[in-house]
C-alpha cells in the first residue's frame, strides 16, 4: 500500500527545493527580469556546494559557496539584459547553458567522491506529535525545509508589506514612474535578479546537501528548474501559491516512485508493477502536469484578468517611451 | 531622439565616452561583432579550460584538427552538421516571429520515432521500393515533429501560455515516449535499442558510390545534408520573399502593428510553430536514416539546444546558419574527444553569451568625446 503520510512528508522535503527556486524567480520577474538560467543556476549551486563539501568538509560553507556562484552566474544575466538590453529569453538560455556547462567542467570526477557531511535534520518537538500535520511537516526534516517555511511568509510580507517591496513591485510593473520618483531601476534590477540567482544557487545546494545528495551530473537537477519557471506562472507571482505547488510538485516526484513499488493497487494488480515500461509514462507526469497547471492558470489570468507584471521582459531604457 | 548619456566611469581623464543610439546599421556590423563575439568567446572558454586545469591552446588545436583536419573528419563534421542545421532552422523560422521554440530537441525525438515507426510497426512492407520508403519516413518525421509542436503553438495563440515552458516540457515527455518504444514493443532481445533498419530504409550516402567515384569511400556524408541546403533556401524563400514571411517578420517586429493590419495572429502562431517542429522533425528523421539507422535513446547530444545557439549566431539568416551549423558540427565532434566531457556545453554557452551582449553594438556606437568639446 502507499503509505501518503510518506509521500506528502518527502513531498515537502522534495519541493522545498523547486520552493526555492520558484521565490528567487518570483522576485526577479515582480522586478521585470524573468531569467530562465534557473535550471543551470541550480546546477551550478548544487555543484559548488557538493564540491565544497568534499573538499573543505563543511556543508555551510557549502550552502554559502552555492549561493554566491549562481548569484554570479544571475549577475552576467543582468548585465546583459538590464545594462546592453539584451532579450530576456535568449540571455536567459546562454545562462542556462553557461551554468550546466561550467557545472560539467568543474563537477568532473565528482560523483565518485564517496561520502560527505550533509546538512543536519531536525524533529521539532511538540510540534511533531500533532497528528498527520506533525509527521508531514515538522519530522525528521532537513533544516532546509524550516528555512522555507520561514522564507516563504517573509517574501510575502516583504512584497506585500513594506516599502522596498513597494519599489520593486513599482519597478515591474511601471518603471518609468518608478524612475521619475526616484526609484534607481537599473539598481533595483540587478539586486533582485541577484536575489533569484542566490535562491536558486540555495535550492541546487539543497539537493546536493539535503535531499537527494550526491552529484549525477546533468541528472541531479533533472529539469527542476524548469518546473520552477512553470511554477511562478502558476503561484501567479505569490510566495504562497509558490509554496503549494512546489511541495504537490514534490509530492508528484515521490509518488512516482512509489507507485511502481507495490503489488496491487487500490485491490486490482498494479500495472506499474508488472508492465515496468508503464513507468515511463508516470516520468512524464510532473512534466504533463506543468503544461496543464498552466494551461488552467491562464485561462483562470483571462478570466480574472490578472497576469504577469506588466514590465516583465521588457528592457528599461529612460527616455524612451514604454 | 534624446541623447542617452549613460557613462559610469568615475575616471579623471580628459576624454568621455559616449554612449549614444545608432540611427542606422551598417550592413557589414552585424557580421563583424558575431565574429568578434566569437573570437571573444574563444578567449574567455580558454581562460575557464585553463582555471579548469586544462591546456587552452592545446585543447583548441586538438578541437581544429579534429574537426577540420583532413577530409575524413571534415565529412564526420559535415555528418554532425546536418541536423543541426534543419533544427537551427527550426529555430531560426520561429524566433523571427519572437515565438520561442525551445523544444526543438523533443520535436527531433519525435521526428526520430515517426521516421521509425513507418519501419518498425511497420507502416510500409520491408520490401517497399527504396525511395517512397524514405519519402514516407522523411514526412512522417515531418508530421510527428509538426504535431508535437502543435499543442504548444495552439495554446500560445490561443490561451497565451508561455510557450518557452510548454516546449521545453514537451522535450522531457519526448525523450520518456521514445524510451517507452524502445525499451518495450521496438526493443531488440531486451536491449535498450530496436533492430537495425533494413538498408532500404537507410538514406545514400556518398560512401554508396564508391564504385564510382573513387574518392567517396568511407565518407559517411548523407542525403540529409542536402534536406539541410534546400530547407535553408525553402526558409529564406519564405521569410524574404513570400506574403506569409512578410507577416511573420511583421509579427516579430512589432506584433500591435500587425495585428491592426489584420494579420491572423492565431493562424500564424499555430503554423510557424508547426513548421518548426517539423523541420526539427525532419532533423530526427534524416539521423535516424542517415547515421543511426536504429530507434535508440541516446540520438542526440543536445542538437535542440543547440540549433537556438546556431539560430541566434547566425542572426537568424538562413544561409548564416549552414555556415555556423558546420562550425558547431566540428565543435561537437571534437567535443566528444575532449576532457573534462562539460568543455562544449559551456563554450556555446559562453558563446551565446558574446554574441547576445555584442549586439549591443548594433544598437549602440560608442563615441570618444573630448570634455567640454559639446
Amino acid at each position: 500500500m502507499i503509505d501518503w503520510i510518506i509521500v506528502l512528508q518527502a513531498g515537502v522535503a522534495t519541493g522545498t527545493v523547486l520552493l526555492f527556486a520558484t521565490v528567487g524567480e518570483i522576485l526577479a520577474e515582480r522586478s521585470g527580469v524573468m531569467n530562465l538560467g534557473v535550471e543551470g543556476m541550480m546546477l551550478i549551486g548544487a555543484m559548488t556546494a557538493y564540491k565544497t563539501a568534499v573538499l573543505i568538509g563543511q556543508p555551510w560553507l557549502g550552502v554559502l559557496f552555492a549561493m554566491l556562484a549562481a548569484g554570479a552566474l544571475s549577475l552576467l544575466h543582468a548585465l546583459v539584459t538590464i545594462s546592453f538590453q539584451a532579450d530576456q529569453v535568449v540571455s536567459g538560455l546562454a545562462t542556462n547553458f553557461m551554468g550546466i556547462g561550467l557545472s560539467l567542467v568543474l563537477g568532473e570526477g565528482l560523483s565518485k567522491a564517496g561520502t560527505v557531511a550533509l546538512l543536519p535534520s531536525y524533529t521539532v518537538p511538540i510540534l511533531s506529535s500533532i497528528p498527520i500535520i506533525g509527521p508531514i511537516f515538522f519530522t525528521n526534516h532537513s533544516v532546509m525545509v524550516y528555512v522555507g517555511y520561514l522564507l516563504t511568509p517573509a517574501v510575502w510580507f516583504y512584497i506585500n508589506r513594506t516599502r522596498p517591496g513597494l519599489h520593486l513591485r513599482a519597478v515591474g510593473e511601471y518603471p518609468a514612474a518608478a524612475d521619475a520618483l526616484g526609484i534607481n531601476v537599473y539598481r533595483l534590477r540587478y539586486q533582485y535578479v541577484f536575489v533569484g540567482g542566490v535562491l536558486a544557487g540555495l535550492a541546487g545546494a539543497t539537493i546536493s546537501l539535503a535531499v537527494s545528495p550526491g552529484w549525477f551530473s546533468e541528472l541531479t537537477t533533472s529539469g527542476q528548474g524548469w518546473i520552477a519557471i512553470g511554477l511562478v506562472i502558476f503561484a501567479q507571482w505569490d510566495p504562497w501559491r509558490a509554496l503549494a505547488g512546489a511541495y504537490m510538485f514534490g509530492a508528484v516526484r515521490r509518488l512516482i516512485l512509489d507507485l511502481q513499488g507495490p503489488q496491487t493497487l487500490l485491490g486490482l494488480a498494479n500495472p506499474f508493477y508488472y508492465m515496468p515500461k508503464l513507468g515511463f509514462f508516470l516520468q512524464m507526469l510532473p512534466y504533463a502536469l506543468v503544461i496543464l497547471i498552466l494551461f488552467i492558470g491562464s485561462r483562470e489570468a483571462m478570466r480574472k484578468r490578472i497576469g504577469a507584471p506588466a514590465a516583465l521582459g521588457t528592457p528599461y531604457v529612460r527616455g524612451e517611451r514604454g | 531622439m534624446a541623447m542617452t548619456e549613460t557613462t559610469a566611469t568615475g575616471l579623471r581623464v580628459p576624454f568621455t565616452l559616449r554612449v549614444e543610439p545608432r540611427l542606422e546599421v551598417p550592413r557589414w556590423l552585424g557580421a563583424v561583432t558575431s565574429a568578434g563575439a566569437l573570437i571573444l568567446a574563444f578567449v574567455i572558454g580558454g581562460g575557464i579550460i585553463a582555471l579548469a586545469g586544462g591546456d587552452p591552446i592545446r585543447s583548441y588545436q586538438h578541437i581544429f584538427k579534429a574537426a577540420f583536419g583532413s577530409v575524413g573528419v571534415l565529412n564526420d563534421t559535415l555528418v554532425k552538421a546536418t541536423p543541426l542545421i534543419l533544427v537551427g532552422l527550426a529555430c531560426a523560422l520561429a524566433f523571427r516571429m519572437r515565438l520561442w521554440n525551445i523544444g526543438a530537441e523533443g520535436q527531433f525525438f519525435l521526428g526520430a520515432w515517426g521516421a521509425s515507426a513507418v519501419v518498425l510497426i511497420p507502416l510500409l512492407p520491408k520490401t517497399a521500393p527504396r525511395p517512397l520508403m524514405l519519402l514516407v519516413m522523411a514526412l512522417a518525421g515531418f508530421a510527428c515533429g509538426a504535431l508535437w509542436a502543435w499543442l504548444p503553438g495552439y495554446l500560445r495563440a490561443r490561451l497565451n501560455v508561455n510557450e518557452v515552458v510548454t516546449t521545453l516540457m514537451m522535450n522531457y515527455i519526448a525523450v520518456s515516449w521514445v524510451l517507452y518504444w524502445v525499451f518495450g514493443a521496438w526493443s531488440e532481445g531486451g536491449f535498450q535499442m530496436s533492430p537495425v533498419f533494413p538498408k532500404n530504409a537507410w538514406l545514400p550516402r556518398l560512401t554508396d558510390y564508391a564504385g564510382a567515384v573513387e574518392a567517396f569511400a568511407g565518407l559517411t556524408l548523407h542525403l540529409g545534408f542536402l534536406f539541410g541546403l534546400i530547407a535553408a533556401v525553402l526558409v529564406w524563400f519564405i521569410l524574404q520573399r513570400s506574403r506569409w514571411g512578410y507577416e511573420i517578420r511583421l509579427i516579430g517586429d512589432n506584433p500591435r502593428a500587425a495585428h491592426y493590419a489584420g494579420v491572423n495572429m492565431v493562424r500564424n502562431t499555430v503554423l510557424v510553430m508547426m513548421l518548426s517542429g517539423g523541420l526539427a522533425g525532419l532533423a530526427g528523421m534524416s539521423e535516424i536514416a542517415g547515421v543511426v539507422h536504429r530507434l535508440q535513446g541516446a540520438i542526440s547530444p543536445g542538437y535542440g539546444f543547440t540549433g537556438i545557439i546556431v539560430a541566434w549566431l547566425a542572426k537568424l539568416n538562413p544561409f548564416a546558419v549552414v555556415l555556423v551549423s558546420v562550425l558547431f558540427g566540428g565543435l561537437i565532434l571534437a567535443g566528444r574527444e575532449i576532457q573534462p566531457s562539460g568543455v562544449p556545453r559551456m563554450l556555446q554557452g559562453v558563446i551565446l553569451f558574446c554574441v547576445i551582449a555584442s549586439d549591443v553594438l548594433l544598437r549602440y556606437r560608442v563615441r570618444i568625446v573630448r570634455r567640454g568639446a559639446e
